[in-house]
């Protein structure tokens, strides 16, 4: 008997606790991203003294644009796939502080959420930003949310733009939905005729994630238009998230069938663990990449000698020259202590594609979300942004973007174009 | 008035709690829906309330399971996931011949329940006759296999019907299964149902729970369900009566997977996009502390606690990165807090013992 | 020979679960208690073992006894203040409870250790100094078996034969074995049940840590969550073998891992976990206590 008294009060407690919370949460809109440690402070932004000088679109007559608009970010900040959140949203928050800084006519208030790459708390998490005042939505950055959102947002008329949900479906049908990334279809078929193109004869593998979308995706239009090319695939192997800690049986079958060139349309957390396990094997074939491969080389801890000779897909490199990516890398380091990979440039990108359209589109921070909405849908296909991951994006009224993919090859640890 | 005072006075306790429990809901339904129409409710309060209304079946199904009948399921997810994708097969591809959405959603969940129920003999059959933790460990390989059967199927609806295929070599693409170039994918095998129309709402999430109450409390009140409490507390003793073991396990069991294949295709039709992955262990497992942090065998305990830490993590979100490590503590020292007696009796002494306190076991 | 490396591949990958699987076994059987945060004190092994190669540039061996002295420490420490409280509660409240501290423990690592995942040395590297595979080669190199590979089937077989002899012979195993079997009666010919059990969770807890450094040899990175999944398969291999048993558990392990190896190589990538887990079931229906489990008549 007490024990189920004390469990009522206890519930009864809890249930205060959370509708108190849930009340504050309401009331201290906007001001929660200020007072957190985690985030950079003012100090920060005196450091790097904004790359807008590039930005082409940056000086021109910026309309009536003004005001400050609230962004909101979701993407997975814990769990399996808290990476690519962090990144991005990371990623995302220095451009947001860049742009404050500039002291222009547009200011940005920058709150972000976790959703754990799970489309029921990502569309919490959207709610929850849209109770806070959210004008436009960065994010989400996992595929599998990000199609859920993205419903609810095309329904809602706000304005959302992904850094890195890359399947068709996130876009298609909605038109206020756009992606900084290329899409799969774009990166299965260039990888493909990248590689028919330069090595005509291999004999492909694939190893791909089976459970991911992403992976799925890129591994589907790849297979077509390899079959196109006339390019041999010998062997295919997959894998899931709960079997991604051993690939013997996937390499041995794929050096069993002859393969020289092993396609990867995977992250680099299971890339890295089957190139130490061919390694091991003493198979050693070529790896061909895509954008997700991008971050091995900074990887902590990792052997990056194993990487040697790696082909891969990417729109960005840490180590390119360009003052711009330079500033962003030192920045990022600075702040977050690790080296940003192609997540964090998407996220920087997705702000200064929204600072553009804002600006082409003359909105002000008076507007309400679905207001914006429509003017930036207008805007986006006439706008032109030089970003991180590509120069003179621009996008097509279905929301995906044109950009050139620049295929890498890894030698001595740092990213060269193939010659 | 006197009367029905005294009425219900002369009722025995467990019916004035089943009451209780009814009125309860009935209750938060309508001050929440109230609320809603006067624009009380924020959005992020309003957008949890169907996966709630999941939630709460889901536990009290579960319940049934392992509050009732004494068994550890960790597969109850699984269930879940078959009755969300049947209910989002049956709606997907009922769109143009039923076009009112609440009827659809209705057929969704029967088809769904449906569903479940028979993956629930299915498993009941053999699973039963196992005890305690090895119950559990066959629940939860029975959960892990249908999530990887479903990343491996394809669905795709067109004029001439459904098509369906297993993708078990991986080769295939929802391209592959022969369907007209009109035709609407449904599932796309590791991505999952993509596209699908956002059909659930809170009248139907709510209908859902008072269904399941009516059927749940029916059934433990009933002599099926004696029967069954039986078999929890002294096996033997109640088999040695002529209790008949297979038949009233299997009836707990089953109906239990029903009523989770209800909320899944609830739960399925209020996203548009839904992946096999999402009904794994750690959802099974979300279910199980909503239970037991309810109270064994205690069905309005399962309400409270579905809702209440359905809502926790969300409200701790203004702790942001730290969130789920204090949700960790809170879960940590709430089962310490409710299962230890020293706390138990340092609290018992503060608070005065509330006198005919509703025994619910 | 292609069935030959497969198969071995499976023992390898079988004897990190068998290690996983002795500490479950230990800890079920004395404290009666499914410790699902096992896989993460796993997980905390690997990334201390990371930081002292890492940031002190200590050798391999010394990471391993760091690692085992961090995580004794830590699973006395779990056991005191979380599952102790709860020495006399409902085994649900204990596994609820486990579950609080398996997600406190991966969400204090992410807070900690940050999202990225850690290249994770292997104990013996892939390849040696002049770049040739560390394995031993057969039939002509046909057959190639990685160093690391046999040092993990070998520290299993050990720490299988240890703890055997341990629980068998010495005073405090058999402390333990009157705990599994009786508290109270322990209780009463003055075994000290509290401290014993402590004793089995520092020792399951430091088996927690070479399985980690050796899982991650294996599988060379390091997140959060990487203890989670192993946690569950070594949960089953020990069910498997019968939980409780300690030669079950190391068989259960080792099975599990040819198992999963063969179904990936012949039947299906996709489905190898459903493959696993339909002959879990099978294997339950047929010997419901599991391979070597011990049967219990029930009283009445």
């Amino acid at each position: 008997m007490k024990k189920k008294n004390l469990a009522a009060l206890l519930m009864a407690g809890a249930m205060c606790f959370s509708l108190l919370a849930g009340c504050s949460g309401g009331s201290e809109t906007g001001g929660t991203g200020t007072q957190d440690p985690e985030e950079p402070s003012q100090g920060a932004e005196a450091t790097q003294p904004a790359g807008d000088d590039q930005n082409g679109q940056g000086n021109e007559p910026a309309g009536t644009a003004s005001g400050t608009f609230k962004l909101g970010g979701i993407g997975p900040l814990t769990g399996e796939n808290a990476i690519y959140g962090n990144a991005a949203m990371n990623g995302a928050q220095i451009a947001v502080d860049e742009i404050n800084a500039l002291g222009g006519a547009i200011t940005f208030e920058f709150e972000k959420q976790d959703d754990e790459s799970d489309p029921e708390k990502a569309l919490n998490a959207y709610n929850t930003l849209l109770d806070h005042g959210m004008q436009v939505l960065v994010g989400t950055v996992t595929t599998g949310p990000c199609i859920t959102v993205s419903d609810q947002a095309f329904q809602d008329r706000v304005f959302a733009m992904t850094p890195s949900a890359s399947s068709t479906d996130v876009i298609s049908g909605k038109d206020n939905m756009f992606q900084v990334c290329f899409t799969d279809p774009n990166q299965g078929v260039g990888a493909a005729d990248y590689i028919s193109a330069n090595m005509p004869d291999a004999k492909v593998a694939i190893i791909y994630r089976n459970d991911d979308a992403y992976s799925q995706g890129i591994r589907d239009t790849f297979v077509s238009e390899a079959k196109a090319k006339g390019l041999e695939v010998v062997d295919e192997g997959t894998f899931t998230k709960d079997t991604q800690t051993d690939f013997s049986v996937q390499l041995t079958s794929a050096q069993n069938k002859g393969a020289d060139l092993i396609f990867l349309p995977i992250y680099y957390q299971p890339a890295s663990v089957i190139l130490a396990q061919a390694k091991a094997m003493d198979y050693n074939p070529t790896y061909f990449g895509v954008d997700g491969m991008d971050g091995i080389l900074t990887m902590e801890g990792f052997d990056t000698s194993l990487a040697e000779g790696v082909m891969l897909l990417t729109p960005f490199s840490a180590d390119a020259e360009d003052e711009r990516t330079q500033n962003f890398v030192k920045t990022y380091s600075d702040l977050y202590g690790e080296t940003p990979n192609q997540f964090a440039a998407d996220g920087y990108d997705v702000v200064y594609a929204i600072y553009e359209a804002l600006n082409a589109a003359g909105c002000t921070g008076g507007m309400s979300a679905e207001e914006i909405c429509e003017a930036l849908i207008a805007v986006m296909p006439t706008i032109s942004v030089d970003g991180l991951t590509g120069q003179g994006m621009t996008w097509q009224s279905t929301g995906e973007v044109s950009k050139a993919p620049m295929a890498v090859v890894i030698e001595n640890g740092v990213y060269v174009l193939p010659n | 008035m006197k009367k029905l005072i005294g009425k219900i006075k002369g009722l025995k306790k467990t019916t004035k709690v089943d009451f209780a429990t009814y009125g309860g809901v009935i209750l938060a339904f309508l001050i929440v829906s109230a609320l809603g129409r006067f624009g009380f409710l924020n959005r992020s309060i309003s957008g949890m309330l169907v996966p709630i209304c999941a939630y709460i079946v889901m536990a009290v199904s579960l319940n049934l399971v392992v509050g009732i009948l004494g068994e550890l399921s960790l597969g109850h997810a699984g269930f879940m996931s078959v009755g969300a994708f049947t209910g989002v097969i049956v709606a997907q591809s009922l769109q143009a011949s039923v076009p009112s959405a609440p009827l659809r959603l209705a057929l969704a969940i029967v088809v769904g329940a449906m569903f479940a129920a028979v993956a629930g003999v299915i498993v009941g059959i053999p699973v039963l006759r196992l005890r305690g933790d090895y119950l559990a460990i066959v629940t939860l390989a029975f959960g892990e296999i249908i999530k990887e059967l479903i990343n491996c199927l394809l669905v795709g609806y067109d004029s001439k019907g459904l098509h369906i295929a297993f993708n078990l070599d991986g080769s295939l693409t929802i391209n592959d299964i022969g369907m007209a170039p009109d035709g609407m994918a449904i599932i796309k095998g590791a991505q999952g149902a993509t596209g699908t129309a956002t059909i659930a709402s809170f009248t139907a999430g709510f209908i859902l729970i008072m269904l399941t109450l009516v059927i749940v409390l029916n059934l433990v009140r009933s002599r099926a369900g004696r029967a069954i409490m039986a078999l929890r507390d002294n096996r033997i003793a109640a088999e040695s009566v002529g209790v008949n073991v297979t038949k009233y396990k299997l009836m707990a069991f089953v109906t239990s997977a029903a009523l989770a294949g209800a909320a899944g295709a609830l739960y399925g039709l209020n996203y548009s996009g839904l992946t096999a992955s999402k009904f794994g262990f750690d959802t099974s497992i979300l279910v199980l502390v909503y239970v037991v942090l309810g109270g064994l065998g205690n069905m309005w305990g399962s309400i409270i606690a579905a809702t209440v830490l359905y809502i926790l993590p969300e409200a701790l979100r203004e702790f942001r990165d730290y969130r789920m490590l204090v949700y960790a503590i809170v879960l940590i020292l709430v089962m310490l807090a409710t299962n230890n007696d020293q706390l138990k009796g340092l609290l018992g002494r503060i608070i005065p013992k509330r006198k005919g306190a509703a025994d619910n076991g | 020979m292609e069935f030959l490396s497969y198969l071995i591949s499976g023992i390898s990958l079988g004897s990190v679960y068998a290690i996983i699987a002795l500490g479950y076994t230990m800890v079920y059987g004395i404290a009666k208690m499914l410790n699902f945060a096992h896989g993460d004190v796993i997980m905390v092994g690997g990334y201390i073992s990371f930081c002292t190669t890492s940031y002190l540039g200590l050798p391999g061996w010394v990471s391993v006894i760091f690692a085992m002295v961090v995580c004794t420490a830590l699973g006395v420490l779990i056991e005191g203040l979380a599952y102790k409280p709860l020495r006399q509660a409902t085994s649900l409240a204990v596994l609820i409870t486990a579950i609080g501290v398996s997600y406190f423990l991966q969400n204090a690592a992410l807070l900690i250790w940050g999202a990225s995942p850690k290249g994770f040395t292997p104990l013996i590297p892939a390849v040696n100094s002049k770049g040739e595979p560390n394995a031993l080669r057969l039939f002509d190199g046909q057959l190639s078996i990685s160093y690391i590979s046999l040092v993990t089937m070998a520290v299993c077989i050990v720490i299988m034969i240890a703890l055997t002899i341990f629980t068998g012979r010495t005073k405090l195993g058999k402390a333990m074995r009157a705990c599994s079997e009786d508290k109270g009666a322990a209780q009463l010919m003055g075994i000290n049940v509290n401290r014993t059990i402590s004793v089995t969770f520092a020792i399951g807890s430091a088996l927690a840590a070479i399985a980690g450094v050796l899982l991650c040899s294996f599988t060379t990175s390091l997140m959060p969550t990487t203890g989670s999944m192993p946690g569950i398969k070594a949960f089953t291999a020990a069910v498997f073998g019968g939980i409780g048993s300690i030669p079950g558990a190391f068989l259960g392990g080792i099975l599990l891992g040819i198992i999963e190896s063969l179904a990936k190589a012949y039947i299906s990538t996709q489905l190898a976990n459903a493959i696993l887990f339909a002959v879990l079931i099978v294997v339950l229906l047929v010997k419901p206590s599991g391979l070597l489990g011990r049967y219990v008549p029930e009283k009445v």
